[in-house]
């Protein structure tokens, strides 16, 4: 059994952790979740590409009141991975509007979110300032 | 113009807490206001449609002819989140236009006092192990993990990327926006709150979503609202004075958003507005500019500005200017929201749609009373609905 799992399937870990999406080989149009078609193009064929680890933070938000369980305040936000646009939280950065700026630049980091009953950690991700 | 259609008669209760009525006794007091508000009757409704959100699998619209009349017309029970009242409101208009009925019964209703936070939807639980789940693969509940389901949140980013866009916003732009929705809620008799808000209490009021206080966002509360609908033909044979007090329907329209890069990532309530909008324009023959006053979904402080942009009040990206210079006042160029919008007025969710439709005619009618806006001729009502869909109605006095 492996030590960890990504928070998610598009997170893959190793050595050098990073994003990877399911882009439409027929227009381009990329992808986090598992596809029936494309949105875009009823295209049916994707392909994994990875996503640019560093990009520019193009809107933000300072959560106060969230779902039980998740310690606040934390910055949620959308990043710009050269043109590929990526939800996340910010992390390792003080929660408040001085530290956190639109337009900031970003790159993705990893953290824990915890251990399950049979030692397996989850990993999950954010962007961190440059 | 033969085929046009009507709103004969519109009502809404007073939005705000009602412990002592249920959805049905709401969606009653709605219904029976609005026919009685246009002279007519339920035998006369030969189709109902009605949302109730939160009990959408519930049948509101048959639960509402068992207290209110059993006359064997056509319900359509519809949910279409925020949009919800607006779809009913459009489903009634079709079957009118579609030659289907003369007169038809739109209403919306929502139970939401107390409420609290609401969120997107897409968590789990959490149990023992970690085991991949849903389209993503998740483990754990990814809302607060990967960004916000949380509704003030998701608007929060919506208003804070058009300020990274364009520039010029400001936690205070945004709280000066919910400033001038509550300055315009002490003339609303009918909104769940009425009190002057300073600009102070906005910004000190307890933080939910940067840069969204308290205040700056729309209130969960209970209300209903409900409006008949007409055809030409058939208000031709009404009395002169119901003919007066009807409202031209000049253009209803309903989108969804389109695929574009992102939208899959944050909502992107901009586009489908813009596209409802552009289409609403054409369908009545009009531009921004003959509108006297708008109706907005201001559900939070930090939606009501990207609006102005998609609705084409201001040019592209001019959002920031156009509010600083006032237009949005009461008094000002582009009245919007002088309802006191959601943030006073209250957001029982299918009821808004309805209602804010019922705002407008009000004024249109010259019966607004003290918040009057003179002389008011054409206004603007929408509302949008995160999954999305957007609705746009445009109104005229009648000639």
């Amino acid at each position: 059994m492996a030590d960890s799992i990504p928070l998610v399937d598009y997170l893959v870990l190793g050595d050098d952790p990073h994003l990877i999406a399911h882009e439409c080989t027929s227009c381009g149009a990329r992808y986090f979740d598992r596809r029936n078609a494309c949105a875009a193009c009823e295209g049916t064929n994707f392909t994994d590409v990875e996503v640019p680890r560093e990009g520019v933070l193009k809107t933000f938000t300072i959560v106060s009141f969230a779902a039980p369980g998740i310690p606040v305040p934390f910055v949620a936000g959308v990043v710009d991975c050269d043109g590929t646009s990526v939800r996340a939280n910010v992390i390792n950065v003080d929660p408040d509007p001085e530290h956190v700026r639109l337009g900031m630049k970003v790159k993705l980091a990893t953290y824990s979110v915890g251990e399950d009953a049979n030692g397996v950690e989850a990993v999950g991700f954010g962007f961190e300032p440059v | 113009m033969s085929g046009d259609v009507w709103i004969l008669g519109i009502h809404m209760t007073k939005f705000g807490k009602h412990p002592d009525k249920d959805t049905v006794d709401l969606a009653a007091d709605a219904a029976r206001g609005a026919l009685a508000d246009g002279g007519v009757s339920m035998k006369q409704m030969q189709i109902l449609a009605a949302g109730n959100l939160m009990a959408a699998s519930a049948g509101i619209g048959q639960q509402l002819q068992k207290q209110i009349g059993q006359t064997g017309i056509p319900v359509y029970n519809v949910a279409n989140a925020c949009a919800t009242g607006a779809t009913a409101l459009r489903t009634a208009i079709m079957a009118v236009k579609a030659g289907e009925a003369d007169f038809g019964l739109a209403v919306g209703v929502e139970k939401l006092a107390g409420a609290g936070l609401l969120a997107g939807g897409s968590r789990a639980q959490d149990d023992g192990s970690w085991s991949p789940r849903g389209r993503y693969g998740a483990v754990a509940p990814v809302d607060g993990r990967i960004g916000t389901e949380t509704m003030p949140g998701v608007f929060a980013q919506i208003g804070m990327e058009y300020g990274h866009r364009y520039g010029g916003t400001s936690f205070e732009l945004f709280a000066r926006i919910s400033e001038k929705n509550h300055a315009h809620s002490t003339l609303n008799p009918l909104a769940a709150y009425t009190k002057r808000m300073t600009l102070e209490q906005i910004m000190n009021d307890v933080m939910i979503a940067y840069p969204n206080t308290r205040p700056m966002c729309s209130a969960n509360c209970d209300g209903a609202a409900a409006a008949v609908v007409v055809s030409d033909a058939a208000l031709k044979k009404l009395s002169l004075e119901q003919q007066r007090r009807a409202v031209k329907v000049a253009a209803s329209v309903l989108t969804t958003d389109p695929w574009e890069e992102a939208c899959q990532i944050l909502p992107n309530v901009n586009t489908l507005t813009r596209n409802a909008a552009t289409r609403a324009y054409e369908q009545a023959g009009i531009g921004p500019d003959d509108l006297d006053l708008v109706e907005l979904h201001d559900c939070f402080a930090t939606a009501e500005l990207v609006h102005y942009d998609n609705l084409g009040l201001c040019e592209p990206g001019g959002a920031v200017d156009f509010f600083n210079s006032g237009a949005s006042w009461r008094d000002g160029k582009t009245p919007v929201n002088v309802s006191g919008g959601l943030e006073s007025k209250g957001h029982p969710i299918a009821a808004t749609g309805i209602a804010n439709i019922w705002e407008v005619c009000h004024h249109l009618r010259g019966e607004a009373g003290p918040r009057q806006i003179e002389g008011a001729r054409v206004g603007l009502a929408h509302v949008i609905g995160l999954g999305s869909a957007c609705g746009v109605h445009i109104l005229e006095r009648a000639a």
